[in-house]
């Protein structure tokens, strides 16, 4: 997984899998298929509520395993199967204001049966963007920097 | 939470005091040691670390003359967690996603 600034306020996360994307797509879309593997590893996805189509809802409601709770929840602008998916979203807990909401865009290309995965997510706010960026540049800031690039160089 | 990153954030955004806490970073300065690199006068740097202050990222020392800078470590850590968790997340998840699509018909 590579995780790299873009433009803007974006961030891009590219990934690759070793299946076609006609699966990876249904992975993102079927809240049966989600609840299988979206969120880390110490939290489940206990509420996975999805209206597909355009302008419709999506709700997902995720439990740690300290009990803590997180509702993340958006809408469809785009739905083009098995290719592209582009959808808002708000962190109801973390980002209270209604200004805060990026928008999600998953790009699916497929080669010889693997798919490579681009999900650009557009941040509400260019500050958390420049952060990514310093974190790259001034990498004698923190000494938590240098762990940081190092976790988005690997795995 | 979500306001001290943003505070954190917005401080962090300017290139300036990206290199003013690069500078910190390898031990604490007077304006006046801030300001030679940059080739700004000293009111010009005191107006980014009053930013800095703010956002916690910098304290102020209380030596009368000097009043030394020094960077404070915890809100920088703040930020970092935040990425590393929000890296984490997605990598997480997609280690999952790859043994469900080895399972999918």
């Amino acid at each position: 997984m590579k995780v790299i600034v873009g433009t803007g306020r974006d961030i891009v996360i590219t990934r690759e899998f070793a299946a076609p994307r006609a699966r990876v797509f249904a992975a993102h879309t079927e809240p049966d298929l989600l609840m299988r593997w979206f969120g880390p590893h110490d939290w489940r996805l206990t509420v996975c509520e999805i209206d597909l189509r355009i302008g419709g809802g999506w709700r997902y409601v995720m439990h740690g395993s300290q009990g803590q709770e997180m509702v993340l929840r958006g809408s469809y602008l785009e739905i083009d199967p098995p290719a592209r998916l582009v959808t808002t979203e708000t962190n109801v807990d973390c980002h209270a204001r209604a200004d805060h909401e990026s928008i999600a865009t998953l790009e699916l290309t497929e080669n010889a049966g693997r798919t490579t995965l681009t999900n650009t997510i557009r941040f509400p706010t260019r500050e958390i963007r420049d952060a990514v960026v310093a974190s790259g540049m001034d990498r004698g800031v923190a000494q938590g920097y240098d762990r940081l690039a190092h976790t988005m160089e690997t795995s | 939470m979500t306001a001290v990153l943003d505070a954190t954030f917005a401080a962090l955004a300017d290139p300036t005091r990206r290199a003013i806490l690069a500078r910190l970073a390898r031990g604490e300065a007077s304006v006046k040691d801030l300001a030679a690199p940059f080739d700004m006068t000293q009111p010009a740097i005191s107006k980014h670390l009053k930013v800095l202050e703010r956002a916690g990222l910098v304290s102020r020392g209380r030596d009368a003359q000097r009043r030394p800078v020094r960077l404070e470590a915890e809100p920088m850590r703040a930020a970092t967690q935040w990425l590393v968790t929000y890296h984490q997340f997605w990598a997480e998840s997609y280690e999952r996603l790859d043994s469900l699509l080895e399972e999918l018909p």
